[in-house]
């Protein structure tokens, strides 16, 4: 083996390695093309009423036509869902610490946010509505009920899975259980909370639909609500798509937060 | 020498869940001197870390009584510096800040001990690494930093639960002469537990060997092999005989004995 075949192999091989990152990026887009293009050819050769299945190119003209609407609805959704997704933060993860040392409160808390977890949400999204009348603040809530489980789970496991030998460590140094918490738990308890997070992030944007499908006049919810009462199909499906962009945005979100914030914790 | 630490009588009785009584410790009675460097060697089950966790005040004695420097122990001692087999070094800190972790604690100048952290980081050849997190070391350089915390506060007791037992063979080799040497430059108390029979010899004045069901010391070796002591010295007869002996104290009382190499 002489040098100069060592040097062509490393080329070789490096050169796979940038197609490889390349084809990481361009797979999901080309997917992507592939399908709308499918989609439209469909809608062309099949011709189906479009009130059944427009064509994105149907999609488009209409996104395009109520463009200057819909930046508000899709801020009223993005308000909803992250107001509730802070709230389930704000409540959830003190409640995770209050449970992680009192077993007496977690025999009494526990139960009741099993029971709370196990509710179907759309069934109490008509009474949020009765109790709290209209606006944003049902949606807020129903939001805040669909994330807050998850935060709360992953946050008190988080803070429980902690190395018996570190904490004897501790132990052997006489730490106090602030020093504990601050320097040991909490800390440990981040990448576990940040899944949590994600999980919830996800869940929020279906929560603050519910909550609108249940009585709104504005929002994203609201929007596919009376298009498809008025057959509007098109606008359904840009509701649909700015939805899922915003779902994906915040997803992402979060874990550039969670980079930023816990660089030292392993990547999947 | 003077006597730093002093065990008389200890007994640890776990219940089970059945109500029944476990005996984990028996009457153990021990002496080791200021300085002294003693490995507990032993199969599972004989109580040696057992032992260990009750000088550092993690498990209180069922019976009989522990006492440091002719005081009786009574809670954690700040005289007390603990390695266990994994390093458990905090992920989200740097080297540096993993080993000035006890110095927070307890609520220690930090600036004062910077420099005693750079010196024992240099003792364990680990200079340049100060600012790496944990998940960019090896094992061995992870056990070092663990090693590092260990003295940081400069406790005069060291004690060490299988601190190279997770390491590859190479690395645990090193890690003894390695920390032969700190023991020679900083003066310490060390407590070994250990598994390896080799081990427990080369890096000993005293060897105790103990057995389980009920967990006992069985018997104490002095080992007298020159200081400082190398790799070379586990092929003299000396260190044979000695590890036949401990070999032979652990394997007494059970029916078949496996063969010397299957250690």
């Amino acid at each position: 083996m002489d040098e100069l075949s060592l040097q062509q192999r490393t080329q070789r091989r490096r050169s796979r390695r940038r197609a490889e990152r390349l084809s990481e990026i361009w797979l999901p887009i080309l997917t992507l093309v592939v399908l709308l293009i499918a989609w439209q050819v469909v809608v062309w050769l099949g011709e189906p009423p479009v009130w059944l299945l427009p064509s994105p190119i149907a999609v488009t003209k209409t996104a395009i036509k109520w463009w200057p609407d819909l930046p508000f609805h899709t801020g009223v959704t993005l308000y909803e869902t992250l107001a509730g997704f802070v709230a389930s933060i704000a409540f959830g993860v003190p409640i995770a610490i209050v449970i992680v040392y009192s077993q007496f409160l977690q025999r009494t808390i526990y139960p009741i946010l099993l029971a709370l977890q196990s509710v179907p949400k759309i069934a109490v999204a008509p009474l949020l509505l009765m109790w709290v009348g209209h606006g944003e603040l049902p949606k807020i809530i129903v939001v805040f009920l669909v994330c807050f489980f998850p935060v709360v789970v992953s946050t008190a496991s988080g803070m429980q899975t902690v190395p018996t030998a570190l904490l004897d460590l501790v132990r052997s140094l006489s730490a106090n259980p602030v020093q504990v918490f601050l320097k040991i738990r909490l800390p440990n308890a981040m990448p576990f909370v940040f899944v949590g997070l994600k999980v919830a992030i996800t869940l929020a944007v279906i929560g603050a639909v519910i909550g609108e499908f249940v009585g709104s006049n504005r929002g994203l919810g609201y929007l596919i609500l009376i298009s498809t009462q008025q057959f509007d199909t098109a606008l359904a499906f840009t509701s649909i798509i700015l939805l899922t962009v915003i779902s994906i945005a915040l997803y992402y979100a979060i874990e550039m937060i969670e980079r930023f914030a816990i660089p030292w914790a392993p990547r999947q | 020498m003077s006597s730093k630490i002093i065990a008389s009588g200890l007994y640890k009785v776990y219940e089970t869940q059945t109500g029944d009584d476990v005996v984990a410790l028996e009457n153990v009675n021990l002496t080791i001197g200021t300085n002294e460097f003693v490995t507990l060697v032993g199969p599972s089950g004989c109580g040696k870390s057992t032992f260990l966790k009750m000088i550092a005040s993690l498990i209180e004695p069922s019976h009989g009584t522990l006492s440091l420097d002719g005081t009786p122990l009574d809670g954690p001692s700040r005289d007390v510096g603990i390695v266990f087999q994994d390093a458990t070094l905090l992920p989200w800190r740097n080297v540096l800040d993993n080993v000035l972790l006890p110095v927070e604690i307890l609520s220690l100048p930090k600036e004062d001990y910077r420099p005693r952290a750079m010196d024992l980081l240099r003792l364990v050849g680990l200079t340049g690494f100060e600012h790496r997190m944990p998940n960019e070391l090896s094992g061995g350089m992870q056990q070092r930093t663990a090693i590092c915390r260990a003295l940081i506060h400069n406790p005069s007791i060291l004690l060490m639960d299988e601190p190279f037992a997770a390491l590859d063979a190479m690395t645990r080799e090193e890690l003894g002469l390695e920390l032969m040497r700190i023991w020679e430059e900083e003066k310490k108390t060390i407590v070994f537990v250990t598994h390896s029979i080799p081990e427990a010899i080369l890096l000993a004045d005293r060897v105790v060997v103990m057995t389980p069901r009920p967990g006992k010391i069985a018997h104490v070796i002095e080992v007298d092999l020159p200081r400082p002591r190398t790799l070379a010295m586990e092929f003299s007869e000396k260190f044979k005989s000695y590890s036949d002996d401990v070999r032979a104290l652990i394997y007494a009382g059970r029916h078949e004995e496996p063969s010397p190499r299957s250690t």
